[in-house]
């Protein structure tokens, strides 16, 4: 609900700077500098509770200007919902934009075509820790062959099931997509006020899963431009797997044609589903549900037994402003943030998952909830086309029109997929 | 009747005035009302004519994201956004869904409203202020609170209304029309109270002793709602029928938070949700500026049509 609100808030918003920003005719020059002195400006993304993330910074801080006398740190929170007209007038007005920043990570392509981002690769690549950066993610930050980002944390999907209904039903744990969906349909069957496996037509990342397991994708790269492949025999097969679960026996259309992500996991959380797709980053809203004690995770399986399907790896994360004026502190204090030890109390203070192999493996043998999304992650993540039109094709709600208007019956997995690509060969080409 | 004459006579008592002081008078009194026009200018001018240039600037601009931060270079292309506009299937047939969605809007919002003036006008004391409370409620609830719990009260699984129609799992935005309706209803609950309170404030200033009279000469009350009260209030009909005209068809805030963002495979769009959608969501400025350019000559347009429509009609307004 909160985001909707912030989207409405947002379109007045967008109006305004529509019509209220004269156009700027010429791109702005690269301007950077590498003062050893001053005041270092870092934005950090604001959350729902802060405090335990500031201490953490603080910390940091403490660490980073201990061995620099002449340094001062001045963190700043963004709101989440802002952060984009934030960005632009950072992007627009170097004197007031910050030096080092936090961002989600299918916003960077946006950002590196606005040319606001400093290139990373040679200082991730003289880092120490830089080495240990998993690389699935590494790619996710890296455009034409250039670091834009360093993954701070990332957040994985898996399957969420009950474990009360599933010792009632003599279900064994889904090791393939057909126990999946024959566990979805019998818990469907056994309990009819129940979805077996809550799924949705407007939750994109929960039907990329499917999709990327049958081979499919929503653009391939070849050269340096992408193509759609939305409409490839794989991604259909992906995409028939994913919508075959939007139907009566499992979870009926006139139900669940509109659901979005958010709204399983209440779903989840309530106990009206027997399993769901959801993030590390749920468990809080599962355990404040009737769900509570009653659940267990497992990587979401892909069609071959014994396989997981690749998750979609969203997360956060830092990178360095191209027009900051203190190229080396930005890059030290951000490989600080970035470091091993931050990680580990990041993760202590948010549940944000480390981007360092070497982080997640000792975390792994501490904490038995994340088993399942560590080793998800292990099998190697996937992402959106690298490509600023993502944004686009995200907000012209491209994927769930086209998952809708299948499993409404108003088209044909192809004439469905072929409209979809076409949308985003559309996009890409702007 | 008696003053008539009077005042007919008046002028003629009068002295002529010289003609070259006659003619003074009359330019000065021709420009009379561009002075008094002036302050509302000055307000005016800058609040909206120059948000119109920059909007129509902008629609013939090549204008996204990476020319807003300056990493490109803004570009002059013509009609090109017009054109692609024009020639994207989903903009007309979202176009006609907005035109057909905003008719039944207003027809029913006027429908409500006068007929609710109406009844204000006769019940007594106390059903007439809880009526205006409940209406005046309606009308200062913001549009997204209403539409949240217009949502709570249709939702599929907890709502109120699936409740007590024991419909449980009924999704009322599952099908395009039972969405269109809902959403009307919403819209037309926010707005038929201006309707309300402007025709009962028209109803009001009619002399009784007008309608006294109709009565003595026989005439029901149908006849003397329709020969008597509404062509005294036309103009007060007119005015409510602009602004309605001009609401609905720009309504955004209830379609997109009670269908998320456009209803099921977006077969609930309407044009302004469509090129928050299409254009400013991403980051399409320039497109979304020809959107906005269009949407406001269509409403020119019906404007300018309906006032014709209404001067050939009858008596001047």
């Amino acid at each position: 609900m909160n985001v909707r609100w912030a989207k409405a808030v947002a379109v007045v918003v967008a109006g305004l700077l529509a019509v209220g920003c004269a156009p700027s005719t010429a791109p702005s020059s690269t301007g950077g500098g590498d003062k050893t002195t001053g005041t270092l400006r870092v934005w950090l993304f604001d959350e729902p509770n802060r405090t335990p993330k500031e201490r953490v910074v603080k910390e940091a801080i403490t660490e980073f200007t201990a061995a620099r006398r002449d340094v001062t740190v001045d963190v700043q929170y963004l709101a989440v919902q802002t952060r984009s007209e934030r960005f632009r007038g950072a992007f627009n007005d170097p004197a007031s934009a910050p030096d080092v920043v936090e961002f989600g990570n299918t916003d960077l392509p946006e950002y590196v075509a606005a040319g606001g981002l400093a290139e990373l690769g040679a200082d991730v690549d003289s880092w120490a820790e830089g080495k240990d950066l998993d690389p699935d993610l590494r790619a996710s930050a890296t455009i034409d062959g250039k670091l834009y980002g360093v993954p701070w944390y990332v957040g994985v999907r898996a399957l969420y099931y009950r474990t009360d209904l599933f010792a009632e039903l003599d279900l064994a744990p889904p090791g393939s997509q057909e126990q999946l969906v024959a566990a979805a349909r019998k818990i469907r069957a056994a309990k009819p006020d129940l979805f077996g496996l809550a799924v949705g037509g407007k939750y994109t990342f929960g039907a990329l899963p499917f999709i990327w397991d049958a081979g499919g994708d929503v653009a391939t790269r070849s050269g340096d431009h992408y193509t759609a492949a939305i409409n490839s025999p794989q991604s259909r097969a992906g995409i028939r797997a994913y919508t075959d679960l939007i139907k009566p026996d499992n979870c009926p259309p006139q139900q669940c044609a509109d659901l979005t992500g958010g709204k399983t996991v209440e779903l989840f959380a309530s106990g009206k589903a027997g399993m769901a797709i959801l993030g590390n980053f749920n468990r809080a809203a599962v355990e404040a549900g009737a769900a509570n004690g009653r659940y267990a995770v497992l990587p979401l399986p892909g069609t071959k037994p014994g396989s997981i399907a690749p998750a979609f790896a969203g997360g956060n994360n830092l990178g360095i402003m191209r027009n900051t004026q203190r190229r080396t502190l930005a890059a030290d204090f951000l490989e600080l943030l970035a470091s091993k030890k931050y990680q580990h109390e990041m993760y202590d203070a948010m549940g944000n998952l480390p981007t360092l192999t070497s982080a997640r493996t000792e975390l792994a043998a501490t904490e038995p909830f994340l088993k399942p999304f560590l080793d998800t992650i292990a099998a190697g993540t996937r992402f959106v086309p690298l490509h600023p039109a993502w944004g686009r094709i995200d907000a012209q709600a491209v994927i769930p029109t086209m998952l809708e208007k299948i499993v409404t019956g108003q088209a044909t997995i192809e004439q469905a997929t072929d409209e979809a690509a076409t949308a985003i060969n559309a996009a890409l080409a702007r | 009747m008696s003053t008539a004459p009077t005042a007919l006579a008046e002028p003629r008592s009068r002295a002529r005035p010289a003609t070259a002081d006659r003619r003074t008078r009359l330019r000065w009194g021709r420009r009379t009302p561009l002075w008094l026009l002036l302050p509302a200018a000055a307000v005016m001018l800058p609040l909206f004519a120059y948000p119109i240039y920059q909007l129509g600037l902008l629609s013939v601009l090549d204008f996204r994201q990476a020319q807003v931060s300056g990493g490109e270079p803004t570009r002059f292309v013509g009609a090109d956004n017009y054109l692609t506009l024009l020639r994207d299937g989903k903009f007309w047939s979202v176009l006609l869904a907005t035109v057909g969605f905003a008719a039944a809007c207003v027809a029913a919002t006027l429908a409500v409203g006068a007929a609710l003036a109406i009844l204000l006008t006769r019940v007594s004391r106390w059903p007439g202020r809880v009526l205006s409370f409940a209406a005046m409620a309606a009308w200062a609830a913001p549009a997204i609170t209403g539409s949240t719990v217009w949502m709570f009260l249709f939702d599929a699984n907890l709502g109120l209304v699936n409740q007590v129609l024991g419909l449980d799992g009924y999704n009322w935005t599952y099908h395009r029309y039972s969405t269109f309706a809902l959403v009307g209803a919403a819209v037309v609950w926010h707005s038929f109270p201006f309707v309300m309170v402007t025709l009962y404030a028209g109803i009001r200033a009619i002399p009784g002793q007008v309608l006294e009279a109709a009565a003595l000469d026989g005439a029901s009350h149908w006849r003397s709602f329709r020969q008597i009260v509404v062509p005294m209030i036309r103009p007060l009909l007119v005015i409510v029928t602009i602004q309605s005209i001009i609401w609905d068809f720009k309504v955004f805030t209830q379609i997109y938070v009670m269908t998320s963002g456009g209803g099921i495979a977006g077969q609930n769009l309407t044009l302004n949700v469509y090129a928050y959608q299409q254009a400013f969501a991403a980051s399409e400025y320039g497109l979304g500026s020809a959107i906005g350019v269009v949407m406001m000559l269509i409403l020119l347009l019906v404007t300018l049509l309906y006032l014709r429509a209404l001067r050939r009609g009858g008596e001047p307004l």
